[in-house]
């Protein structure tokens, strides 16, 4: 692993930047100038700034500001921290699931298999945003969006989280039904232990490869998820602003001079979503081991 | 003339850090139409000295060293276009599994008239008429039916059969067999290995015949390389190899075999594991699991003497035929004899 | 010859794999009608056999004869679709999984590949002590330490490898491993499936050693699986011929090498490649071994047999026990009535 990452200036970057934005954005509280989430720290006689390195800036403003007069570095801190937060934690309640059921899945066969990889079929069928836009919209109107934006996180983890299992389900089936024909699993049977043993100390360990890579291509689809439906409206509310909320907010000024408050953030997502990329795909092809040994 | 000849053959293998030496300086003649066997454990390079023979290394495996002359002609230095025309044509090699061997996709009478049409011009029929005589040569019942069916739908041992009617088709002077009959069951072994043997010596067809089974090569061969770690560390008749071995390596596989002991009885086994080619011991390779092992076998490689009938490299070839203490002494004088 | 209490013994056992799952593959078309039809892999047919304790009987048999099926029946790993199972003098096939923790750890076994029997993720200490936990959980840790370096003693492991994983271990030390994991549970009695077929010759003397060993030092019980008929004239107190699911033969190792009664047994035995003869006088057989889906109703040897005659189609040769054969041919072999030459001719 170590030798492979060393030989791959592709993953090295790529790590570096990942990690330059994860230490950045979860330290946010120390760094920010300005608390995005604070209304006593905004002032609307701020709005649209532009950047330091545009005539008439404020030095106050490293980045300039948006259209309710927030420092914008200090707005992307925290709403990249808000968008990781978001996709990881969606990721592993993926995960989670999706592991769960794949491995009753594949190891106790028969029809409780033909049940859930149907139901991860059905799932499947609908695309995760149209899942996520009509449960959303629901919960919104029923709660009101005050109560709605108080819990818009959890909302947003648990929805993205349980549209996306059947990935990992039929994944983890699949690599779980190759290991069970292994005759470590049979010799653990000989030896008397219970399904719940061979499958969690036994067969999860040993499935665990594709289980990373897909992980990371997760976490990337996730952020980009959340971005699409706050940028829709259905997301993070604007008081408290994610990546994607933040460029919802710049877009409507995108034509009148201030495009810098969508185009900003939108570098910062892209940026993000491509480094885990990219890292995902390393993680592939050195897992690999036909790949790796050569 | 021999029909192949080996000499100093040294083939290696290009690791991340450093290379890997699979084949040690092996040098051995084959005439024409004579049948030898190369026994080994895996590991012992028998596989890889097929395929250098085939001029099918791939990387990273290269031949560092050495020649094989195959009728006059070195097939290391020979350019890929002509030894694509020796493999097939004049050499042809049968590999262990005949599950994977043949193409799924195409019917047997397809693969059989390509091989022929690649190497030959010969139009379709005619190539067909020559698949035909070739598969009842190896006694498969209907041929003609035979060449419309796919692979899957025959038997193992009538794979094989139709893998040696293909490796057969351009009436070939060496037959290179890799573990030819080890995927399958032993009344079919039985079988294949007849019509093996039937053909070679009908054909005067010579024949390399890999394996670890000393059982095969004994009723097969006339005359065997026992291979261990990359080299080759006894040659001779088959006949004397199986009933007077001088080797220690050679004596403990013969007696490490069930039918050596009786029943119940302890097996005479070898110590210890043959080493990885990454670790080979310095010296004899065979030294750390040899029971006659002495100083001198662990820092100097033992060169290869003449020794009752075949040819072994041991330093202590003798220590049977003289008294103990004078080993080191008689041992220096075999060598310089011979 | 008076046997003792059988310690395993196995009452008409069957095994039917079907091979049309749900209702849609039994429908098919046959001469213009629509018909269901279920086609089934007849894996095992009819087999009884006893193993008395100390015995090592073997169970030899070509590919697809259904020798590897018997021993996961008797291992519990399938249930077989009919027929009983005893071990002890009790019934073992219908237990639960519950029911069946005390005998596990009487019973083990010793699979073929050492390559993919060990989990690849587990030290070796942590694949030793894993069995021993489960099934003693009132052992203290350092008790649990000493059984699990007494077992790789016995196998020959250094203890101090313990903290390696199964892929920094060669062939034969893994096998070694895998017996040594059989062993942490005190077994009485192991089910061996082809244990040394992928080993190389030199390593397999040392593990049939090492079984051997164990055999005397622990009491232990075979029931050993393998095509190798070297091994088993070797190992074997009893052997027992599979063909196509049937137990030909069965008879004391020493019996069946000298005087092999079935026509199958024979050419078995002739076809192995013998070390010191210079002209094999092997029996060939005709044809290939029939596909096991749907058995013709009689001998299953018959298509290949060279004394096959019109009583062998239709009938089933019930077990001959005086001569412990199944063959109709091998009681009048016996009778004088046959030359005991059998047909050497080729393909018919």
């Amino acid at each position: 692993m170590a030798y492979s990452f060393r030989r791959n200036p592709v993953a090295i970057v790529s790590l570096t930047v990942f990690a330059l934005i994860a230490v950045l954005s979860f330290c946010a509280p120390l760094i920010a100038p300005f608390d995005p989430y604070d209304p006593g720290q905004i002032d609307i006689m701020n709005s649209e700034y532009p950047p330091l390195w545009v005539n008439g800036a404020d030095a106050q403003f490293m980045l300039g500001t948006d259209d309710q007069g927030r420092d914008l570095w200090s707005t992307i801190l925290y709403g990249t921290r808000l968008s990781l937060l978001i996709g990881i934690c969606a990721v592993a309640l993926q995960a989670f699931l999706g592991i769960s059921i794949g491995l009753i899945a594949g190891y106790v066969g028969g029809r409780i298999d033909s049940l859930l990889m149907r139901l991860a079929d059905i799932q499947l069928s609908f695309s995760t945003l149209m899942v996520a836009i009509i449960f959303l919209a629901v919960t919104q109107a029923m709660f009101g969006s005050e109560t709605f934006n108080q819990y818009a996180v959890y909302f947003l983890i648990a929805v993205i989280g349980v549209a996306e299992w059947p990935q990992y389900a039929r994944t983890v089936r699949a690599t779980v039904l190759a290991e069970k024909k292994k005759e470590y699993v049979d010799s653990a049977r000989v030896l008397g232990f219970g399904p719940g043993r061979i499958m969690v100390r036994h067969i999860l360990p040993n499935s665990l490869t594709p289980i990373f890579v897909i992980s990371t291509v997760q976490v990337a689809n996730a952020i980009i998820s959340e971005a699409s439906l706050s940028f829709l409206g259905l997301g993070m509310p604007p008081s408290q602003p994610s990546l994607g909320s933040l460029i919802s907010s710049g877009f409507d000024y995108i034509f009148s001079g201030s495009w810098r408050i969508t185009a900003i953030p939108g570098i910062v997502l892209v940026v993000l979503v491509l480094v885990i990329n990219l890292l995902g795909d390393w993680l592939r092809d050195a897992l690999n081991p036909k790949l790796y040994k050569g | 003339m021999s029909l192949l000849s080996v000499r100093d053959l040294s083939v290696k293998f290009a690791m991340r850090d450093t290379t890997v030496t699979a084949l040690d300086q092996i040098s051995f003649d084959l005439a024409k139409g004579e049948r030898l066997g190369i026994v080994g454990e895996s590991g012992a390079g028998k596989s890889i000295t097929g395929f250098a023979l085939m001029n099918l290394l791939s990387r990273p495996g290269f031949v560092d060293k050495g020649k094989i002359m195959f009728q006059g002609d070195d097939i290391v230095q020979m350019p890929e276009a002509r030894m694509r025309n020796i493999r097939g044509n004049q050499m042809a090699m049968i590999f262990q599994d005949p599950m994977v061997t043949l193409n799924p996709v195409l019917t047997i009478g397809q693969q059989m008239v390509e091989t022929l049409q690649a190497h030959r011009k010969l139009s379709k029929a005619e190539a067909e008429q020559i698949a035909i005589v070739k598969l009842r040569e190896v006694y498969i019942p209907s041929p003609e039916e035979r060449l419309k069916q796919y692979p899957h739908e025959l038997s193992g041992g009538m794979r094989q059969r139709i893998i040696i009617a293909i490796a057969l088709l351009l009436d070939p002077q060496l037959i290179i067999a890799d573990e030819p009959t080890t995927a399958l069951d032993v009344t079919i072994q039985a079988d294949i290995m007849e019509l093996l043997l039937e053909l070679c010596q009908s054909n005067k067809v010579g024949l390399i015949l890999i394996t670890h089974d000393l059982g095969v090569v004994s009723q097969m061969t006339e005359r065997t390389l026992v291979m261990y770690a990359g080299r080759i560390i006894e040659a001779g008749r088959t006949r004397e190899i199986i009933n007077d071995p001088q080797h220690p390596y050679t004596q403990g596989l013969i007696n490490a075999l069930p039918q050596q002991t009786k029943p119940g009885q302890r097996l005479k086994q070898i110590p210890g594991n043959m080493p990885s080619l990454t670790a080979i011991p310095a010296g004899c390779p065979f030294s750390p699991r040899c029971e006659f092992v002495k100083p001198h076998c662990l820092t100097e490689a033992p060169k290869t003497v003449q020794y009752a009938h075949v040819e072994v490299a041991c330093h202590e070839v003798n220590r049977l035929h003289s008294s103990t203490d004078s080993i080191t002494q008689s041992d220096k004088a075999e060598e310089i004899q011979a | 010859m008076k046997t003792p209490q059988p310690l395993l013994e196995m009452r008409g056992l069957e095994k039917r794999f079907e091979l049309d799952q749900g209702f849609l593959e039994t429908i098919k078309l046959r001469g213009g009608k629509i018909v269901q039809e279920k086609r089934a892999v007849h894996a095992v047919n009819n087999i009884s056999l006893q193993v008395a304790p100390g015995e090592a009987l073997c169970v030899v048999g070509e590919s697809g004869c259904g020798k590897s099926t018997v021993a996961r029946l008797i291992a519990g790993l399938l249930t077989p679709s009919a027929g009983e199972i005893h071990y002890d003098g009790q019934r073992i096939d219908n237990r639960s999984r519950r029911a069946m923790m005390p005998l596990r750890k009487k019973m083990q076994m010793i699979f073929q590949n050492p390559y993919a029997s060990l989990n690849p993720r587990m030290t070796i200490q942590q694949a030793l002590e894993e069995p021993v936990r489960y099934h003693n959980p009132a052992l203290s840790r350092s008790d649990v330490r000493d059984k699990v370096a007494e077992v790789m003693r016995a196998v020959g492991i250094d203890p101090s490898w313990a903290t390696r994983y199964p892929h920094e271990f060669s062939g034969g030390q893994r096998q070694r491993i895998a017996i040594a994991r059989a062993l942490t549970v005190d077994p009485e009695f192991i089910i061996a499936d082809e244990p040394i077929s992928a080993l190389d010759v030199s390593i397999q003397a040392q593990v049939l050693n090492l079984m051997l060993e164990a055999k005397d030092q622990r009491g232990l019980t075979y029931l050993f699986i393998t095509h190798d008929l070297s091994v088993v004239q070797h190992f074997g107190t009893k052997v027992a011929v599979l063909y196509l699911g049937s137990v030909c033969e069965l008879a004391d190792t020493a019996t069946l090498f000298e005087n092999p009664k079935h026509p199958y047994t024979r050419a078995l035995l002739s076809a192995v490649p013998q070390l010191k003869d210079d002209h094999p006088n092997h029996i060939r057989l005709r044809g290939e071994i029939p596909t096991p889906i749907n058995l013709p109703p009689g001998c299953p040897f018959e298509s290949r047999c060279a004394h096959a005659n019109s009583r062998c189609a239709p009938n089933n040769p019930a077990p001959c026990n005086s001569l412990m054969a199944r063959s109709p041919h091998a009681m009048r072999l016996k009778k004088g009535a046959w030359t005991a030459k059998p047909r050497t001719g080729g393909t018919e």
